[in-house]
């Protein structure tokens, strides 16, 4: 599959599912991970199929709380270049066309960078000497699976692999056609998390209320605005930190679905790769909640 | 010889810029008329790939030693490629230039 989803991977395809939820953060280490495996086991008791997602290829840890069985694995796979220097004249027209200065024509050689690479194979297209061939390289796995009545899939990018956007196009396109989908995204920003946010129809943005917590959710919902996916937050420790998080949501019009407080038993859960819908009290309510807010039905 | 050097400002009183291929301007010195041509840098803001930028346009200038404080793993490779030598320096851009033309006749 690898040849062909290389080039494919520039447009997504749109799978129909009834609906994409993604669960995000700007920062790391809010709960995304907590909330994304536990809306999904939540959901997953209703009538509907119910797929997640982890989409944080660097770093998947969902499967640490869902233990999933993992059924089918896929060996994904990306275009190198490869430059035959002897056909080469070092005429520079695939330095000229590489948008991301991956390759390099100098004096003597032409020269790729490889993790600039995003192999679009645009080189060895507009080569005249032809003298750019595309070899197969690994780029990670996708795998799935089940956790009980969960469906699971996971991408896990190769070690010294940075170029994760492309595993996480990859990772949803093994998205369930139909059914509930969570999506568990990589934390920040950058294009790995845009990949993992294109198309879904809403997304739940994990914060803490901190100084820092705060910045990154301003990044997170000025990425969001600029997509065009609706979203809600969901304060996480709420009470550590300070309010500014919350009036800052007030302010901006955002509306905060739920408040986790800081407490030993969901800690202790986390710790022991549990589900907090599972072990801690009242916390079951509070996904229902969340669920039935993302999914637009009153609750 | 020409020298390019990674500089803070757009001439030989700036001080050399402490990365290489993010600085904000290039300042290419002649090193036998001392005369000093000042760019400003492209790839300062490339969200990708601003060490081989970097590079090509030192290269395209026919620069053979760079002076940086400090250097990436990609300019680094591109360098080797173009040929081009790099030296760490830090301080007054004219210094520099007379720190490395000294060390450079001595060996």
């Amino acid at each position: 599959m690898g040849h062909v989803d290389g080039h494919a991977a520039i447009t997504l395809p749109w799978w129909g599912a009834l609906m994409v939820i993604a669960v995000a953060s700007g920062k790391g280490g809010t709960g995304k991970t907590t909330i994304a495996t536990n809306l999904a086991f939540v959901a997953a008791a209703g009538s509907q199929p119910v797929q997640l997602v982890d989409c944080d290829v660097d770093e998947p840890n969902c499967h640490i709380f869902l233990h999933p069985t993992i059924t089918e694995t896929h060996t994904e796979e990306l275009l190198r270049p490869q430059v035959d220097q002897a056909a080469c004249t070092l005429c520079g027209s695939c330095e000229i066309t590489c948008r991301f200065h991956a390759i390099v024509c100098m004096k003597q050689q032409v020269l790729l960078f490889e993790h600039l690479c995003h192999g679009c194979g645009a080189c060895a297209m507009v080569c005249p000497q032809k003298a750019i061939d595309e070899v197969p390289q690994p780029l990670g796995v996708v795998e799935l699976g089940r956790a009980g009545a969960v469906h699971f899939a996971q991408g896990r990018l190769e070690v010294r692999e940075a170029r994760s956007a492309m595993l996480v196009r990859a990772v949803r396109r093994h998205q369930m056609p139909d059914g509930l989908i969570i999506l568990d995204a990589p934390p920040g920003t950058a294009c790995p998390v845009v990949a993992a946010m294109h198309g879904v129809d809403r997304a739940l943005l994990v914060t803490e209320p901190t100084p820092f917590g705060l910045n990154d959710l301003k990044m997170a919902v000025a990425m969001l605005r600029q997509m065009g996916v609706p979203f809600a937050v969901v304060i996480n420790q709420c009470d550590v930190g300070d309010a500014r998080t919350i009036d800052y949501c007030k302010s901006e019009g955002i509306e905060v679905l739920a408040q986790i407080p800081s407490r030993r038993d969901i800690a202790e859960a986390y710790a022991e790769g549990r589900l907090i819908v599972e072990c801690v009290p009242g916390v079951r309510r509070v996904f229902e909640h969340l669920l039935a807010a993302l999914q637009g039905v009153p609750a | 010889m020409k020298i390019g050097v990674s500089a803070m400002g757009d001439s030989c009183d700036a001080d050399v810029s402490p990365q290489f291929a993010r600085c904000p301007y290039f300042v290419i010195v002649d090193s036998e008329t001392r005369e000093c041509e000042a760019l400003g840098n492209t790839a300062q803001e490339a969200s990708h790939g601003a060490g081989p930028m970097a590079v090509r346009e030192l290269a395209d200038r026919s620069v053979s030693v760079a002076l940086a404080g400090k250097i990436g793993p990609n300019a680094e490779q591109a360098l080797v490629a173009a040929g081009i030598e790099f030296v760490q320096a830090e301080g007054k851009i004219s210094d520099a230039i007379e720190d490395y033309l000294r060390n450079a006749a001595r060996t």
